[in-house]
């Protein structure tokens, strides 16, 4: 299974944490397509705790974290 | 000539209630522009450094930027700088809100307070007319009530500045609050204040604008119109700190596998989203709030028990959190409502709990120093009394937390358990994640601190650009550049969070339309590379060692021991000599060479 995490606005409607079968999604692209996230709407794409692009592949086992544009402090 | 200051400064001793009007050096202000850098220079050049932090001679100085009062962005911004008493170096410390604005209203640069007051004094300041008056009713009063009753007194249209109960105590960690829930909150300015007796300052101003003092108004017009727009087009800026507040990086920050837990013996807190910003909102938040001309607005109002008040930002919902193995979030803001009411450092005093739990789990503190709250992980019982406890001291170990975690640390014989810079408490960032940010808090003047140079916007948010957090090549120069800039936005009187969306060109554009410079962004930067190095020579007139730009040994040799970042290590040792090289400093300090390109020769020598 893959575990997405979704934070700040793009939990809105779509849930907080969701596992999926990881034989059904190759890339984070994938991934995104399956929760209607556009792409404008990603800032920062973690996979399992690093910086990554939706166009890296994921495989079983991983956690994405997946945030629109928030900020610091 | 340089704009966009009063050209006045009121120096006031509080031991004879001589009140003086001098005038500003404009030299002075286009080499330092204001606020952290000019008062920094005032401070080196009046010998300031050597004197005991808590005695009359050491001296306060509140400062505008040119910035301050005018219609740019964010530009509420006041600095208190004076000699630290927790760190024995120099402090800087910045404050929101519309204290700083109306005290340019005023017709006011800054104010230099001197001495100590035979007994407890407030000054009241109504644009150019400045009295001393008795504050003894206001004596061991929550800041909230001082500043509720002083209103009272002096109108509706009146702003003050107070320290609580903390800043009476000397509390090494107190801070000076402002409208309520703002703070000067780092490096124990409020302690200096009270070593003062000095309890409030009510400023009142005719003015609403500073625009009789601008170079150019159209020019700033233009300039603010652009850094607007840009402001609001930005995602972070625009939206993301608006509907979240900084709070949003709880789980960004732990996701990542940098966010210190149980005094930074892990870097992960499963409990996480329990404490981040996205739960804030679904729960406590009443509202956002927004300091003066601020179009970002990234203030939280929370509901604590019934009373609406200002809410927790990141740090402290950090460091009363995770940090403290605590995931209840009504404590939290019950916490950081205390320590705005005490007038306490809301990153500070949670820290020191922290280092006080871990000296408990290792049996170096024993229960029945406790008081009947022992200091277990996790206790909210505990959070709040020993929160109220450092405030108000009542007991030998209720003192010695209050003096912050390397003092407590150290009187146990365990220094290593302080998670401190030069003695004041890192924030919430594991520099062993990520690697720039160690850079900026070893080598900050001010000690542990993430606002001299905050690499997280490159190595965690990507802006503006992102960097791999994990690994230490140009960090650098970035951190040297992030300083920088850093030190110009804080002298400017501007909010350090327009530079999320804002960079050197914008600052320049508008620095030189306010005050008649020509400042390009490179020179603007030569300026904060300038300020950075008065205060390093301030503090190595104050006694600074090379080896007080160091981490906490934990940093570099104990790798971190759980979640995504396990395994990883600052690499400190590798990445400060190529600091050192970048900034033209031997052994921490700057060399004559660089202080003569830097047109600092009044420091060469010494």
């Amino acid at each position: 299974m893959i575990e997405v995490r979704l934070f700040a606005t793009l939990r809105k409607d779509r849930g907080k944490v969701m596992q999926l079968p990881a034989s059904e999604f190759s890339d984070g692209v994938s991934i995104l397509e399956h929760f209607a996230i556009p792409r404008e709407e990603v800032a920062i794409f973690l996979i399992n705790g690093f910086h990554s692009k939706p166009e890296d592949p994921v495989k079983d086992g991983d956690i994405l974290a997946i945030f629109p544009p928030v900020g610091g402090g | 000539m340089a704009k966009s200051y009063y050209e006045k400064i009121a120096r006031i001793n509080l031991t004879t209630g001589e009140i003086k009007i001098e005038k500003l050096d404009l030299d002075l202000a286009r080499k330092f522009i204001g606020g952290r850098g000019l008062g920094t220079k005032i401070l080196y050049d009046e010998g300031v450094a050597t004197v005991d932090p808590l005695s009359p001679e050491n001296k306060l100085i509140y400062i505008t930027g040119p910035m301050t009062g005018t219609a740019s962005p964010s530009s509420g911004r006041y600095m208190v700088v004076t000699k630290s008493p927790l760190t024995g170096m120099i402090a800087c410390s910045n404050s929101g809100g519309i204290w700083g604005a109306k005290l340019k209203y005023a017709g006011w640069d800054a104010l230099i307070v001197e001495g100590e007051a035979p007994d407890w004094t407030y000054i009241n300041i109504v644009d150019d007319k400045i009295e001393l008056l008795d504050a003894r009713k206001y004596f061991g009063m929550m800041s909230e009530q001082i500043d509720e009753e002083l209103k009272a007194v002096h109108g509706p249209k009146s702003s003050v500045l107070n320290i609580g109960p903390a800043g009476e105590n000397k509390v090494l960690m107190a801070a000076i609050m402002n409208d309520k829930d703002r703070a000067a909150g780092r490096s124990g300015v409020g302690a200096v204040m009270g070593s003062k007796k000095l309890k409030a300052i009510v400023v009142t101003a005719t003015r609403t604008n500073i625009e009789d003092i601008i170079h150019d108004v159209p020019a700033l017009k233009a300039a603010n119109a652009e850094c607007l727009k840009i402001i609001r087009e930005n995602s972070v800026t625009g939206q993301g700190l608006k509907t979240y507040g900084t709070a949003v990086l709880v789980n960004i920050v732990n996701n990542i596998g940098a966010f210190p837990t149980n005094n930074w013996q892990g870097s992960y807190y499963t409990k996480g989203d329990d404490i981040s910003g996205e739960t804030l909102a679904d729960t406590y938040l009443v509202k956002n709030s927004a300091c003066h001309r601020c179009p970002i607005a990234c203030g939280r109002v929370v509901n604590v028990n019934g009373k609406v008040v200002g809410g927790p930002e990141y740090e402290p919902l950090w460091a009363y959190g995770g940090n403290c193995g605590n995931n209840d979030l009504n404590t939290i803001d019950e916490a950081n409502m205390l320590c705005n009411e005490l007038g306490l450092d809301a990153i500070s005093v949670p820290c020191t709990i922290a280092a006080a739990m871990e000296l408990y789990q290792r049996g170096y503190i024993k229960e029945e120093e406790c008081d009947g709250v022992p200091l277990e992980w996790g206790s909210t019982k505990a959070l709040i009394e020993w929160t109220k406890r450092i405030g108000q001291p009542d007991s030998p170990l209720a003192w010695l937390m209050s003096s912050g975690s390397a003092r407590l640390c150290e009187h146990y014989g365990h220094p290593e358990i302080s998670m401190s810079v030069k003695k004041q408490e890192m924030p919430a960032y594991d520099a062993r994640a990520v690697q720039g940010i160690g850079i900026t808090y070893a080598t900050s003047n001010r000690g542990g601190c993430h606002v001299r140079g905050y690499m997280i916007s490159p190595e965690v948010l990507g802006l503006p650009q992102q960097l791999d957090r994990t690994v230490t090549d140009e960090k650098a120069f970035w951190a040297k550049t992030f300083q920088d800039l850093t030190a110009v936005i804080d002298s400017m009187g501007n909010c350090l969070f327009t530079s999320f969306a804002l960079g050197a060109p914008q600052y320049a554009a508008l620095l030189n339309a306010a005050t008649g410079t020509n400042y390009t962004p490179d020179e603007l930067l030569v300026v904060g590379d300038r300020i950075y190095n008065i205060e390093r020579m301030f503090n190595k007139a104050a006694g600074m060692k090379p080896e007080d730009d160091r981490l906490p040994k934990r940093l570099y040799e104990e790798p971190i021991t759980n979640g995504p970042s396990e395994g990883q290590i600052s690499k400190i040792k590798l990445t400060l000599p190529q600091y050192y090289e970048a900034r033209g400093w031997v052994d921490a300090f700057p060399t004559d060479e660089t202080l003569k390109k830097l047109g600092l020769d009044e420091c060469v020598g010494k």
